[in-house]
Order: C-alpha cells, then sequence, then structure tokens
C-alpha cells in the first residue's frame, strides 16, 4: 500500500491520527497532518484505510502497490 | 436516497464490504458528488475551484459499479412495498434503503424572490454568491444569522474585503453551538476582522429597487444599505418526500439506536435523528464528519452487524486566523473549564461540563492538545475529577461581561 497525504487539503481535524497513529501524526504549530510512514505494513492497512475514509478533507489517497 | 457524503458513503462502504448486489445511487443535485465545507470557505473566497471539491473522480464512480441518478428527487415512499417514488412517476425498489436526503436552508419570508438574495446550501448557491460578491468592487454584505454558516460567509467576504453586516437575533454569533463564553470571542473576532456586528436584532424587512435587493431594516429599526443578503438562518430536514411513508418524522427520520427506521430502511446524514446511546440522549447532527461516520455505520448494519451508533461528534470551523474544533456536545447550561492555553491568548483548549460529566471538548487553535483531550469526553469523566488541573473554571449560565 501506497499512502499519499495532500497537506494543503488537510483542515487539522485529526481523524487520521485517532485511526492510525503509527502512520499519521500532527504538526505541533497548525494540526495539519504528517505522514509519518507511506508504506505501512499490512497489518495496519485496516487503520489506514479507515483514515483515509473519514478524512473530511479528502486529504488521504491510497493505491495498492 | 442522497448522494452527498452520507449517502455516496453508504454506497461505497457497502461495496468495500463485499455486497454484490444490485446498487443505485440517487441525488437530487445535477453534478457528481462533492465535498460542502468548502463551498463556505475556499469557494465562496475564490480560491478553489469546484472540481477540487469533487468526493470522487468519475473512474471512482464507474467503480462502484452502481446505478447513478443524479438530477432526480424522490416523492414519495412505500415501506410496504418497499419503493422509492421519483420525479416523473417512476419509481425505484429495494430491499434496503438508505435515506439521506440532507437538510433543505430555512428562508426569510419576503426576500427570496428579490435578486442579491442568496442562501447557501449547495455548490450552485456558493458559486451564484460569489459571483454576485464580484459584481462591482464595493459590493455592501448583509448576513442575516450568525451560526456556522453565516459566520464563515462573513469571513469569507471581508477576506474579499467587503463592507460586511452580520445580523443576529442572539446577543452573541455561534451561542447556540459553543454557549455564552465562547460565542463572545467569536463575536470579538468578527468585529476584529472589520464585521459590522448587529446583534440581539433581527430583519423587520427588506428594500428593493427593480427587483433587486437594495437594503434592509432592522428590528431595532436601524437601516441598512446592502447589495447582496446572505440568508443562513438554519436547515431543516428533508424529509417532505417521506409524508404518508408511514415513518416517525420530528426533527428527521427518528431512528432506533442502530440509525434504523423501519424494516429494511435506515437513515444518515444530516436527516438523521437516532438515540446516542454514549450521551443518552436523541441527535440529529448537520456535521461533515457524522455524515461519513453514519453512512459507514448504517452499510455495515445494513449488511448484518446491528450494532448502535455512538460516536462522540466532532465538527470544526474556520474563520480568519482562527480554526475552531470540538468533540461532544456544547448544552447551553454546561459548565466551563480551561485545559490548556488561555482564553485571550488566541490558543486553547476547554472542557464543557454537565450533570457532572466532561460531554464537550473544545479546541481555538490548538489541533494536537484537543486531540488528545478528546478522551475525556470518550470516558465520560467526571467533572471533579478534571477540576484541580484547569487554570479557570466557570458556572454555567454565566456571560462574562468584560468579554462582551
Amino acid at each position: 500500500m501506497q499512502v499519499t497525504l495532500h497537506q494543503d487539503k488537510c483542515v487539522a481535524s485529526g481523524q487520521c491520527v485517532l485511526a492510525a497513529q503509527d502512520v499519521f501524526d500532527q504538526r505541533d504549530e497548525d494540526g495539519v497532518a504528517v505522514l509519518l510512514d507511506d508504506r505501512p505494513p499490512a497489518e495496519l492497512h485496516d487503520d489506514v484505510r479507515h483514515a483515509a475514509a473519514v478524512c473530511p478533507a479528502l486529504a488521504i489517497a491510497l493505491a495498492d502497490q | 436516497m442522497g448522494a452527498s457524503v452520507a449517502g455516496l458513503t453508504a454506497a461505497v462502504t457497502l461495496r468495500t464490504e463485499g455486497y454484490g448486489g444490485r446498487l443505485t445511487l440517487i441525488g437530487d443535485e445535477p453534478h457528481t458528488p462533492y465535498n460542502r465545507p468548502p463551498l463556505s470557505k475556499q469557494i465562496l473566497a475564490g480560491t478553489w475551484e469546484p472540481d477540487r471539491i469533487k468526493l470522487r473522480t468519475n473512474e471512482e464512480l464507474s467503480a462502484l459499479d452502481a446505478r447513478l441518478l443524479f438530477g432526480r428527487s424522490a416523492t414519495g415512499l412505500d415501506t410496504d412495498a418497499r419503493r422509492v417514488v421519483l420525479d416523473g412517476g417512476d419509481s425505484v425498489s429495494y430491499d434496503a434503503l438508505v435515506i439521506a436526503t440532507g437538510v433543505t436552508p430555512n428562508s426569510l419570508p419576503g426576500a427570496h424572490h428579490l435578486a442579491g438574495v442568496h442562501l447557501l446550501r449547495t455548490l450552485d448557491d456558493a458559486l451564484a454568491l460569489r459571483a454576485d460578491l464580484r459584481r462591482e468592487p464595493d459590493v455592501k454584505v448583509a448576513v442575516v444569522g450568525a451560526g456556522f454558516l453565516g459566520s464563515e460567509a462573513a469571513a469569507a467576504a471581508r477576506r474579499m474585503r467587503l463592507d460586511v453586516t452580520m445580523i443576529d437575533p442572539r446577543p452573541v454569533p455561534m451561542r447556540r453551538q459553543f454557549g455564552d463564553r465562547i460565542a463572545a470571542l467569536v463575536g470579538r473576532l468578527h468585529k476584529k476582522n472589520g464585521v459590522s456586528m448587529r446583534c440581539g436584532t433581527g430583519v423587520r424587512r427588506f428594500f428593493e429597487s427593480g427587483g433587486r435587493v437594495t437594503g434592509l431594516e432592522l428590528t431595532d429599526g436601524t437601516l441598512l444599505d446592502a447589495d447582496v443578503v446572505v440568508v443562513a438562518i438554519g436547515a431543516a430536514p428533508a424529509i417532505g418526500w417521506l409524508a404518508g411513508s408511514g415513518l416517525e418524522l420530528r426533527n428527521g427520520v427518528e431512528c432506533d439506536p442502530t440509525c434504523r427506521a423501519a424494516p429494511g430502511v435506515y437513515a444518515a446524514g444530516d436527516v438523521a435523528s437516532w438515540h446516542n446511546n454514549h450521551f443518552g440522549c436523541r441527535m440529529r447532527l448537520e456535521h461533515r464528519l457524522n455524515a461519513t461516520e453514519q453512512a459507514r455505520a448504517v452499510a455495515h448494519n445494513v449488511l448484518g452487524e446491528n450494532q448502535p451508533f455512538a460516536p462522540v461528534p466532532y465538527f470544526w470551523t474556520d474563520q480568519y486566523d482562527a480554526h475552531i474544533q470540538a468533540y461532544g456536545v456544547f448544552p447551553a447550561d454546561a459548565e466551563l473549564a480551561v485545559l490548556h492555553g488561555e482564553l485571550e491568548g488566541g490558543h486553547f483548549v476547554v472542557a464543557y461540563g454537565h450533570r457532572g460529566r466532561v460531554v464537550g471538548v473544545l479546541g481555538w487553535n490548538s489541533p494536537c492538545e484537543l486531540r488528545k483531550l478528546r478522551q475525556l469526553v470518550v470516558d465520560r469523566a467526571p467533572w471533579a475529577s478534571i477540576l484541580p488541573a484547569p487554570q479557570a473554571v466557570w458556572p454555567g449560565r454565566h456571560l462574562s461581561a468584560s468579554l462582551r
């Protein structure tokens, strides 16, 4: 799985961190999401899919590799 | 039925969870599904074009393998025959129906026949308003209603350097959402950014010339010039088409805790009223994230999971340099405690306490701190347990005169 994060769309809701904290974090200064791992291991894929689905800004794109 | 976030998400979730049968997605707007929050922010301000808010590309919509009926509305529902009747008279039968028809904005009697008077709910509304705001330089804008939408529209119009007046019968903007003390900060923010605030007044009548609005008179007698009027006075669930269906309709489609309204009938998003077991009360939320989460829960329940939907609500609003986010519920008589930062400092998190429990947390330019404190709402933490820590506590219903 290849994860892409569009920071220019992010609204700092933090839903991705709640869903998959090993893959996403937030910048301290403005809360914009940060990608920690763009190729997360298989055991995290469900959490990452959940993160992408609930992102209110549609800022997370996933591609199968 | 309904092809905005909730309807689309229900359809997508059914497919990703393995449903392989026939699927029909019906929406009354001609556009493919789009994201609504940017309408009152980036789209109105002109920093984003409509293509950027599509919820799915055309290829992704094709991959859904669904019959897509856009620009069609429903006129009736027969729950015995399991049939939705569409405009034009044809109908669609179903084994399971997800009602996701959202809300319709409230209008102001005697105003909407005038050019220059706008509602703001759809992409077409936003583009029409944006065009009117750019019609000539120095347009004077009146925003009627200082809730989420009115406040964001006022901020977007100020970003375009227009003359903006915001009118609301309540003493402070966003009072219903945040309570008096935080609402007073929102009011101060608008004033600081040059909006003329007319709180505590309503609109008595409109003035026109040649069918176009030219101004309005407020209930306190004030006369205002206005070339453009934005009416943002709330919205009502779009349930008219369900009259006579036998469904329970009060404030939305009344559902049980699993979001089921009748055998084979579910509701999701702004139109759904359901019992949230986490807070022990009935809710109907017009929040972007709820539309997604509720539609996902409904799709799982359609497929047989039958689980209660009991989320901690989340919403946000962006106005000028303020990014305000909140988890939970915000009763008018809640107590308030500062958990992080200072109210005067432009960065803070406050907790709302009600009946001895933490029921909400709100962050003002503090997204990371807020996320960490969300757990207090998830745990319904005893109010007393946070009281040694906060820097300031106020009892409920007490206005701060100094902040007004």
